[in-house]
């Protein structure tokens, strides 16, 4: 049996069999012919950029299939990182940012709700807003976002801070750079 | 309560006086220049020649009506330094010459809350596009945050230059709208969103070279179409990250009707409300600020004279909104 499991902006999930379904839903206010481009370019790039970052050594979903509207992938299964994360968890995904911005890839929504814990492995899901950059900014801004996530939605947020910092330090070579943009991001009040 | 408002960051010079419900009068001189874009030292000397005319025929409707002044409101920025600093002297002039206070008002903030005024909008998400501006705004946490904003130039501004590539007459927005109405089909043009931000300068250089291809009503189709899809997109990532039910479009490129037709049939599929206030208040007035002055000086916020000073580069997130 199909169960709908997620619904964004732009696309719904759903779920058959181990296997996610995620569609990209046309969006009446634009032109057809630009409706499906977005949808069919965005659809191409997240899925060539999930497998992009297993390469890179960050366990991702693996692709199974894709149309012009829909990607098939790997269900990950077990818990949502905002419910279990632990300073150490939290220094695992540092190491696991750094690999993935070692390889220029942004994630662009990098909350505690898209990364799985799953048989003892972290896995990153929802790519829909990644995209490729190498830049300083943008990087600070993907650590920006988590950083925003722990001090919204944990108690003791300082603590798992500084173990992410640590893995990400340990696994990417720029990431003092990063951190230093981080706190000037922070300064400038956005992206809350 | 009444309170005079004085705009005059770019082209548009304005005085106004708003009480609690109206607008009680309103006069503005804009200046035109003689050809190309805007020159900020010709404009702030269009802004200091028709200042004594325009401010005196709100003040002279002041005394017809018995209007007693609470407060002067002034666009203190962003905008131009040169015009910025012209509307300043003015206000500080009459702040003191009539013995009431200075509010000094953030000009994206003045359409925000003029719009709220006039449409009876809550809470919404705004999408804020003119000549110099191109934002997504939410109220936050007490302050008009930043959602997404271009990383060039604004869509007005773009419009404006695609339109001077073909020989269209400035402004370029309402030519442009007009010619795309008659269009028979779309030409992919570069749709480029970035996380939460947009950019329109390859767009403008795009369309340029489309049109020496294409039929020109078909550019201009395919322009407005791509960029304002764009903007509709942030707006609607805004509400769903902000969980905003509503969506308000101000500024003067909001005046166009495409626009707000999209973002309209945007609200109703995710089943939120759009709000649009009437043409008079989308590009830049002086009744905006009175208003807003008037909201903020309610609230117990006045601007002493020695922080009265302009600012060019004002943001929106800088101002405490302590009256929502």
């Amino acid at each position: 049996m199909e169960s709908e499991i997620g619904r964004g902006a732009e696309a719904v999930l759903t779920v058959e069999d181990g296997v996610v379904r995620k569609l990209r839903l046309p969006k009446s206010y634009r032109v057809p012919e630009l409706d499906e481009q977005i949808r069919h370019e965005r659809t191409v790039r997240e899925a060539r950029i999930i497998s992009e970052a297993r390469r890179c050594g960050v366990a991702t979903p693996i692709i199974m299939d894709l149309s012009r509207f829909e990607i098939m992938m790997e269900y990950i299964g077990g818990v949502r990182l905002k419910e279990v994360v632990t300073p150490e968890l939290s220094r695992q995904v540092g190491v696991m940012v750094g690999r993935l911005h070692r390889c220029g890839i942004v994630h662009g929504d990098l909350t505690t709700s898209n990364i799985m814990r799953y048989r003892e492995r972290l896995y990153l899901i929802d790519f829909g807003l990644a995209y490729h950059d190498w830049g300083i900014e943008a990087q600070g801004v993907d650590v920006h976002v988590y950083f925003q996530t722990l001090i919204s939605t944990h108690d003791r947020a300082q603590e798992l801070i500084s173990a992410f910092q640590e893995g990400y330090l340990q696994s990417y070579e720029k990431a003092k750079e990063v951190l230093a943009r981080v706190e000037e991001i922070k300064a400038r009040g956005r992206y809350l | 309560m009444i309170v005079l408002g004085l705009e005059g960051t770019a082209w548009n010079l304005s005085a106004a006086l708003v009480d609690e419900s109206r607008v009680l009068v309103e006069k503005s001189s804009t200046y035109v220049p003689a050809k190309g874009g805007i020159h900020p030292r010709e404009a702030a000397q269009h802004h200091a020649d028709h200042m004594a005319e325009v401010v005196g025929n709100v003040l002279q409707a002041a005394r017809e009506n018995g209007w007693q002044m609470d407060a002067v409101a002034f666009s203190q920025g962003p905008g131009l330094g040169p015009c910025l600093r012209t509307v300043a002297t003015a206000a500080r002039v009459l702040s003191l010459r009539f013995g009431i206070p200075l509010v000094g008002v953030n000009h994206c903030i003045a359409h925000i809350e003029v719009g709220k005024w006039n449409t009876g909008a809550r809470d919404p998400a705004v999408l804020y596009v003119s000549g110099g501006n191109s934002q997504v705004l939410a109220l936050r946490q007490g302050r008009y945050r930043i959602f997404g904003e271009t990383l060039d130039i604004s869509v007005g501004n773009a419009l404006d230059k695609f339109a001077r590539s073909v020989g269209l007459p400035h402004p370029g927005g309402p030519r442009i709208e007009e010619l795309a109405r008659s269009a028979g089909q779309y030409i992919p043009l570069p749709y480029t969103v970035k996380g939460m931000d947009f950019s329109f300068s390859g767009l403008s250089t795009a369309a340029s070279e489309a049109a020496r291809k294409h039929e020109l009503a078909d550019v201009c189709y395919s322009f407005q179409e791509t960029a304002f899809a764009m903007l509709v997109e942030v707006t609607e990532r805004a509400m769903a990250h902000a969980e905003k039910k509503e969506a308000m479009l101000v500024g003067g490129v909001g005046a166009n009707r495409r626009l707000g037709e999209m973002l309209d049939i945007m609200c109703r599929e995710r089943g939120g409300r759009f709000f649009l206030p009437e043409r008079k208040f989308m590009g830049d007035n002086g009744s905006m600020i009175a208003c807003t002055g008037l909201i903020m000086l309610r609230a117990g916020v006045t601007t002493p004279l020695g922080q009265s000073q302009v600012r060019p580069g004002y943001r929106t997130d800088e101002v405490e909104v302590v009256w929502a």
